[in-house]
């Protein structure tokens, strides 16, 4: 498949702050791609640069085969959904979509009839003399949707777009967002920090940490088969067995990762003294201390409960104990 | 869908050209917005008050009454003098005493109306404070002019409340009586400490705002009687408020000449000197080096004020 | 809890202080209707509107509030595009050197009026300009820079950023960014602004005293009745007018910026 994105050893230094720091990304069209990472990770950074917010101070950009840099954001054609909206307050819903269109010298009549139709997509249609204050959270970010979309960009970018809405909201605008994609078929790119959010609607995840990608794969890579402790970790919470430790029950030098829901208790398998015990609801999450290292095991409903401070024996496949390739 | 190129190149012209370049160098878009206004006030402003720094310098011959443009300390020793050195020193204590006078009243009704003001009372203190504070500052003066005329309210309000004989006692003391309240100190007092009230209000309540309801709760639960609470944690809050109001009132008083002018005993103030000197007295110089007093005593007062950061509440 | 009521001293004490505010300026009203025309007798021993239409007569008057009324707008019109200009800069970027620029647009506001005064003089009379009408403009326009910055930067601050962002991303250059959301939404601010640089340049007398030559405003000639009183109802009618003038425009950038933030009013 062509590249939509392509970042080539880039770049943004603040001074000595390394905002993002030779990133290499591939984003392949008609591709839902996710950047996950904490705050600071860069990811956000990254999305900046590809809509023009930001130049790079090394590497290169290719959008969709052009050089992007020096280009300023209003001649890319892709278009952002902001995080906190940013929809005209002196507006109506209407305009505030038609704004593309209007800044391109369309006619009005031809605008508006666009603007209904992208208002129709996002099921916001009768709504477009509204001002923005006098919507919802979920409403307003239907229409920054609409905003960007109606412009038909090559790409669109999501900075945390979901970040702003209740749970309830917040699943049902995955699903939309899921099949909005598949339906008109164009590169979405998704910046977010909910590793759930990333796994559960993106083809390809890029994990960022520091400003660098630790690791970029399919939500099964990820979460399955993380290459780094880091990724272990921020996307799955597993537990993480340093080296020291593989040596002895795997016979390898590397960082290993086991999922907490891969643990089981068993008559006859390593000693773990337990720490705590919480309430999950679905599950029992069980603290532990296992050869030393912190590790957590995840219960089904109906099993048996350990009591705190007692020690207990516990056992994994091991097929399920993944080892790490860095 | 339509194909559409990844890079739109629709804005030709020179707007766009310009648009583009303006995007490429920030740096020159807010080069090109502060250039008028640093023009104008560097040029302006800063260069009258650079000529009038240097006519202080300057003097004025004894004989001839022409100024000579060379650089003396002269008419700096002449600003030492008792009599002018007392005019300083009026002026001092009559704006510090404008601005404790200004604290004291202005507390109340910035405290009110930050902390018990709601809705409709709340525009009505904003307004309250709002409109004095800009409406004609002649017509303030000269409403006091007639407040505190010999045949005026206040007089005849003692009169009728039997208390002539309260103002006579205190109009006969000196320094701060004399004949009437409108040839007195204490009638300048009280008309800069009305005009310069409003500046003193804003920025307490300004302060006040800021502290959020919580904190003063907290004090509450922690054991503090309300009067405890507020000698404890809103004074100490609102202080940098009071400081920051305290800068305009104490700034204001120092330059003004009409207020003194119209209102007031024949013992003059800084502004006053500055005026009759540049002006009948045509000694320049000396005006200049007048002027220079205010200047310095803000510096001094900005920077105290700049340590205790009040500046936070401008 | 706490009760959410004032205590009474409290309130007591507030309500004073609002009075002690405003009641001054309500007494100019009643004498506006005086028949008294010799000293400012209190009670007013008689009402009438006779000079309101001797004050109608006067050329004078009428001549002073002319040039008063194109001194302020003209005036206006600079201090908002300096203000404006000046905002745009220090709130768009952190560059070297914003909070001096800061400091230089309040410093003749901050400073005492006289000091603005005479530095103008001084500086006109080294360089040989003769005082006209512009040289109060000059002045003028001067300190009221910064109402109108003071009301356009807190605007500027709320629009920068993501709002030019997403017009950008849109598609929409620099000066279509400028024409779209820039501009209608520090719209208001700038009218609130621009009316309060009337308000201040319209009321104006100190720095006035020392860059105008025979040219006299509506303040100038107040304090010429101040200080050598000559029909004093005529004084007192025109008092009353130039309050009810000036709150105008005061209730307008209220209202302008009510909700929004404050009228910046601390730097007159």
């Amino acid at each position: 498949m062509p590249s939509a994105i392509r970042f080539s050893g880039v770049s943004r230094h603040y001074g000595n702050v390394k905002a993002v720091d030779g990133v290499d990304m591939d984003i392949a069209e008609g591709e839902f791609f996710a950047m996950l990472g904490p705050s600071g990770s860069g990811k956000t950074t990254s999305l900046r640069l590809i809509a023009g917010f930001e130049q790079p101070t090394a590497g290169d950009i290719h959008i969709f085969g052009h050089v992007a840099q020096g280009l300023p954001p209003y001649k890319r054609n892709v278009n952002t959904v902001f995080q906190d909206y940013a929809l005209f307050p002196h507006l109506n819903v209407r305009d505030n979509v038609a704004y593309g269109l209007m800044v391109a010298g369309q006619a009005k009549a031809e605008r508006y009839r666009s603007a209904e139709r992208a208002l129709d997509m996002v099921a916001l249609g009768g709504y477009g003399d509204r001002k923005p204050s006098a919507l919802s959270g979920g409403q307003r970010q239907r229409v920054a949707l609409a905003r960007a979309l109606v412009n038909e960009p090559k790409a669109l970018l999501l900075d945390e777009p979901l970040g702003a809405l209740d749970l309830k909201l917040r699943e049902q605008m995955q699903e939309e967002l899921k099949s909005l994609q598949r339906s008109l078929g164009i590169t979405f790119i998704f910046v977010t920090h909910d590793q759930g959010e990333a796994l559960s609607m993106a083809d390809r995840v890029a994990v960022f940490n520091e400003g660098r990608i630790v690791q970029t794969g399919t939500p099964e890579d990820i979460y399955y088969r993380p290459e780094v402790p880091f990724v272990a970790d921020f996307v799955g919470s597993s537990n993480v067995l340093p080296p020291e430790i593989m040596r002895d029950i795997r016979g390898v030098d590397a960082y290993g990762a086991l999922r907490p829901e891969a643990v089981r208790r068993c008559d006859a398998g390593h000693d773990a003294w337990v720490r705590n015990v919480s309430f999950l609801g679905a599950s029992t999450r069980v603290s532990m201390q296992v050869h030393g290292v912190a590790m957590t095991m995840l219960l089904p409903r109906g099993a048996e409960i350990p009591a705190v401070g007692s020690t207990i024996q516990v056992c994994w496949q091991q097929d399920d104990l993944h080892v790490m390739s860095r | 869908m339509t194909e559409q190129s990844a890079i739109m190149d629709r804005q030709g012209g020179l707007m766009g050209r310009l648009s583009d370049a303006l995007w490429r160098k920030p740096g020159l878009l807010i080069f090109l917005l502060i250039l008028p206004p640093a023009l104008w006030l560097g040029i302006i402003y800063l260069g009258s008050l650079f000529a009038l720094l240097a006519q202080s310098f300057f003097s004025v011959d004894e004989f001839s009454g022409l100024i000579q443009y060379e650089f003396t300390l002269k008419t700096y020793r002449e600003l030492l003098r008792p009599s002018n050195f007392d005019i300083i020193i009026r002026t001092v204590v009559m704006a510090a005493a404008v601005t404790l006078g200004a604290a004291i009243i202005g507390f109340p009704v910035a405290y009110y109306a930050a902390r018990y003001a709601r809705g409709k009372w709340r525009a009505i203190f904003y307004l309250g404070v709002m409109l004095p504070l800009w409406s004609s500052y002649l017509v303030k003066v000269y409403s006091w002019k007639l407040i505190l005329a010999k045949e005026g309210i206040l007089n005849w309000l003692f009169e009728t409340l039997r208390l002539g004989w309260l103002l006579n006692a205190y109009l006969a003391i000196p320094v701060i009586g004399g004949n009437s309240l409108s040839v007195s100190t204490t009638g300048t007092f009280l008309v800069f400490l009305y005009v310069w009230l409003p500046f003193m209000i804003l920025p307490i309540q300004a302060s006040l705002e800021r502290v959020p309801l919580s904190m003063l709760e907290a004090s509450g639960d922690l054991g503090a009687r309300p009067a405890q609470t507020f000698r404890h944690v809103l004074l100490p809050l609102a202080l940098p408020g009071v400081i920051a109001g305290s800068i305009f009132t104490f700034s204001l008083t120092l330059g003004d000449y009409i207020v003194p002018q119209i209102i007031g005993s024949s013992r003059r103030f800084i502004g006053q000197a500055v005026y009759a000197y540049q002006g009948t007295a045509g000694n320049i110089p000396l005006a200049a080096a007048f002027a220079v007093v205010p200047i310095l005593l803000m510096a001094v007062y900005l920077w105290i004020a700049k340590r205790q950061g009040a500046f936070d509440a401008l | 809890m706490r009760s959410d009521r004032a205590p009474l001293g409290l309130k007591v004490a507030a309500t004073c202080g609002l009075a002690f505010m405003h009641l001054p300026i309500l007494l100019i009203f009643v004498y506006a209707f005086t028949t008294e025309d010799k000293s400012y007798q209190w009670p007013p021993p008689g009402v009438t509107l006779k000079w309101f239409a001797v004050t109608w007569g006067r050329t004078d008057v009428w001549e002073a509030l002319g040039l008063s009324l194109q001194v302020a707008s003209i005036s206006t019109v600079i201090a908002l595009v300096l203000g404006t200009l000046c905002a745009a800069a220090v709130s768009r970027t952190r560059f070297f050197g914003r909070e001096t620029i800061s400091l230089l647009v309040i410093l003749p506001i901050a400073l005492p009026g006289i000091i603005t005064g005479i530095s103008l003089r001084s500086a006109f009379n080294l360089a040989d300009i003769p005082f006209s009408f512009w040289t109060i403009v000059l002045g003028h326009a001067t300190f009221c820079v910064v109402v109108v910055y003071n009301n356009a930067v807190a605007r500027f601050r709320r629009v920068s950023g993501n709002l030019i962002e997403a017009s950008m991303d849109l598609g929409a250059n620099s000066f279509q960014t400028f024409r779209y959301v820039i501009l209608p939404n520090i719209a208001t601010a700038l009218l609130a602004g621009g009316m309060l640089a009337f308000a201040l340049s319209f009321d104006e007398v100190i720095v006035t005293t020392f860059t105008a030559g025979q040219q006299q405003t509506l303040p100038i000639w107040m304090l010429e009745e101040l200080v050598r009183p000559r029909e004093r109802p005529v004084t007192n009618v025109v008092a009353m007018v130039v309050v009810l003038v000036t709150f105008l425009p005061i209730l307008g950038a209220y209202y302008l910026t009510r909700g929004t933030e404050t009228v910046a009013g601390q730097g007159k």
